[in-house]
């Protein structure tokens, strides 16, 4: 199982996947908030979204696991 | 009137700045502050302080109800909003006009006028001030919007009417980039401003950001206090800003700067305000938007005319004249502002952490929000400081930017400092040769 985290500390702005959806490397799946900047998050793996742990709105850490992916 | 105790609905930089005048004026001061902020440097300085709530901006700095709680609980007979938060926000300003509150800026019907580009635009048009080509109604659909980029011609700009800081705005090069990104602009404006209006304007290239600083009073005397050059942008956010602008003919100036008054007039403005042109290549100016505020660029203006800025605001907001008359403003040597941000000069991703050890220069006016041991949290805008140089020359304020920036040492979080000097040493800038492409084109010379 692969893990996508967040890049920076902030506020979830957009979740853009979710369960069952195939992702590709490098695509875009959800959209942070720090600092009043929108910060892309991608996947660094291809694969089916089996897990999306945090929602829209909620506050992320640094290196908090966001999404499960199943390469 | 004479002003005893006001409240200031901001943090950071500001907030301290503010403090600084009202010291000056003898008046008390209140702070405002979140829970993330509880051992922020303003909240020690001010007289007073109340906590507002949570660090979510909505919960604390956005909170209407707190602020004005906080202000009738401690007793303040006004509120300084600073800029950004509710400093632009009509119904804060209207609402301290009901609670008795003298609000530091001008009346509610002029921010919520000049707050909606369309309608500035439409205002602006009215007192003869030239304003860029393009929609002069809400674009309501992708389908109006396709059509009205196709009479503007591409490339255009399609901005969210309500709100800044370059939040919802996108240059549109064809018909399908505008299919791609018109919703995308709508959600943003909509998730950060609360209006998903839009408007298109015809994108103009090699433009240079110029900006105007006017104050008016209450008996009809308006002046202009020069113009700030803030060309210096990447996403639309400035950077760096100086006066006087390096590449401006004196009689353009002049023309400039009589438009702006103009401008402020036709609409009966009060207080302090910004209105900023955008320039093209062949010197034509346009009006782009009015903020209704005191700008984080202030100092620039205060350093070349010796003025006390919040000063005046407090000053006219109280009922008193302008202190000075247009001819007696008088404009010395050059400044410039670097804007120091918490953000990793290289990805320039957002970086948050605790400051361990800071050092300031002696040679520059530091405007700063923080301090060694302050924690520079995600909730808010990524401005920690502002250095601000002058010089009898521009080359002097330049050149003491330059040692301002070496001599500067924040350690803890990464900072655009880097970048600030890297600006400095370009020999475009020194020249006082740029536009706004200046810093994208530098940044990815080096990629």
């Amino acid at each position: 199982m692969a893990e996508i985290k967040a890049n920076i500390s902030g506020t979830v702005w957009k979740i853009l996947v979710q369960p069952g959806d195939v992702v590709e490397a490098g695509q875009e799946v959800a959209i942070l908030e720090s600092m009043k900047m929108e910060i892309p998050v991608t996947s660094d793996y291809g694969g089916t979204v089996v897990e999306v742990l945090r929602g829209e709105g909620e506050f992320v850490q640094e290196d908090e696991t966001l999404i499960r992916v199943e390469p | 009137m004479a002003l005893c105790k006001l409240l200031i609905a901001n943090r950071g930089e500001i907030a301290r700045r503010i403090i600084r005048t009202c010291r000056a004026l003898d008046i008390r001061t209140v702070a405002v502050y979140s829970e993330a902020d509880k051992d922020a440097p303003h909240v020690r300085e001010a007289d007073e302080a109340v906590c507002l709530g949570p660090p979510p901006v909505a919960q604390s700095y956005l909170n209407i109800e707190a602020v004005i709680r906080a202000a009738k609980a401690t007793g303040a007979e006004a509120v300084h909003p600073g800029y950004g938060f509710l400093s632009e926000n009509a119904a804060f300003a209207e609402r301290c006009e009901h609670e008795g509150l003298v609000f530091i800026g001008p009346p509610a019907d002029v921010i919520r006028a000049m707050g909606s580009k369309i309608e500035a635009r439409r205002r602006m048009a009215e007192a003869g001030v030239p304003i860029v080509p393009g929609t002069e109604a809400p674009v309501e659909s992708l389908e109006e919007a396709l059509d009205k980029a196709a009479t503007i011609g591409y490339p255009v700009m399609l901005k969210a009417s309500v709100g800044g800081g370059g939040i919802g705005m996108s240059r549109v090069d064809s018909e399908a980039e505008l299919r791609k990104v018109f919703q995308s602009s709508r959600d943003r404006a909509q998730n950060f401003f609360g209006d998903g209006t839009l408007l298109l304007e015809k994108w103009i290239d090699g433009a240079r950001h110029i900006e105007v600083q006017v104050a008016a009073d209450a008996y009809g005397n308006v002046v202009h206090l020069f113009e700030r050059e803030c060309s210096i942008q990447r996403r639309h956010q400035k950077i760096i800003e100086e006066s006087p602008s390096p590449d401006l003919a004196d009689a353009l100036r002049t023309r400039l700067c009589q438009a702006a008054v103009q401008g402020a007039r036709a609409i009966g403005y009060r207080n302090l305000g910004t209105m900023e042109f955008i320039f093209d290549p062949e010197g034509h100016f346009y009006f782009l938007e009015m903020n209704t505020r005191l700008q984080v660029e202030h100092p620039v203006t205060e350093m070349i005319t010796g003025l006390d800025l919040v000063a005046w605001q407090i000053r006219i907001a109280a009922g008193e004249p302008l202190p000075l008359a247009q001819e007696d403003i008088v404009r010395r040597g050059a400044a410039i502002e670097c804007r120091i941000y918490a953000e990793d000069p290289v990805r320039f991703l957002p970086s948050p952490g605790t400051i361990t050890s800071l050092a300031w220069p002696k040679e520059a006016r530091v405007d700063a929000g923080v301090e060694a041991g302050t924690a520079v949290t995600p909730f808010y805008d990524p401005l920690i400081a502002k250095l601000i140089t002058h010089g009898a020359s521009r080359e002097e304020a330049v050149e003491r930017m330059t040692r301002a920036l070496r001599d500067t040492a924040i350690e803890g979080i990464k900072t655009n400092l880097p970048l600030l000097t890297e600006v400095m040493e370009h020999p475009a800038f020194r020249k006082g040769r740029y536009d706004t492409h200046f810093l994208p084109k530098m940044i990815a010379a080096k990629t």
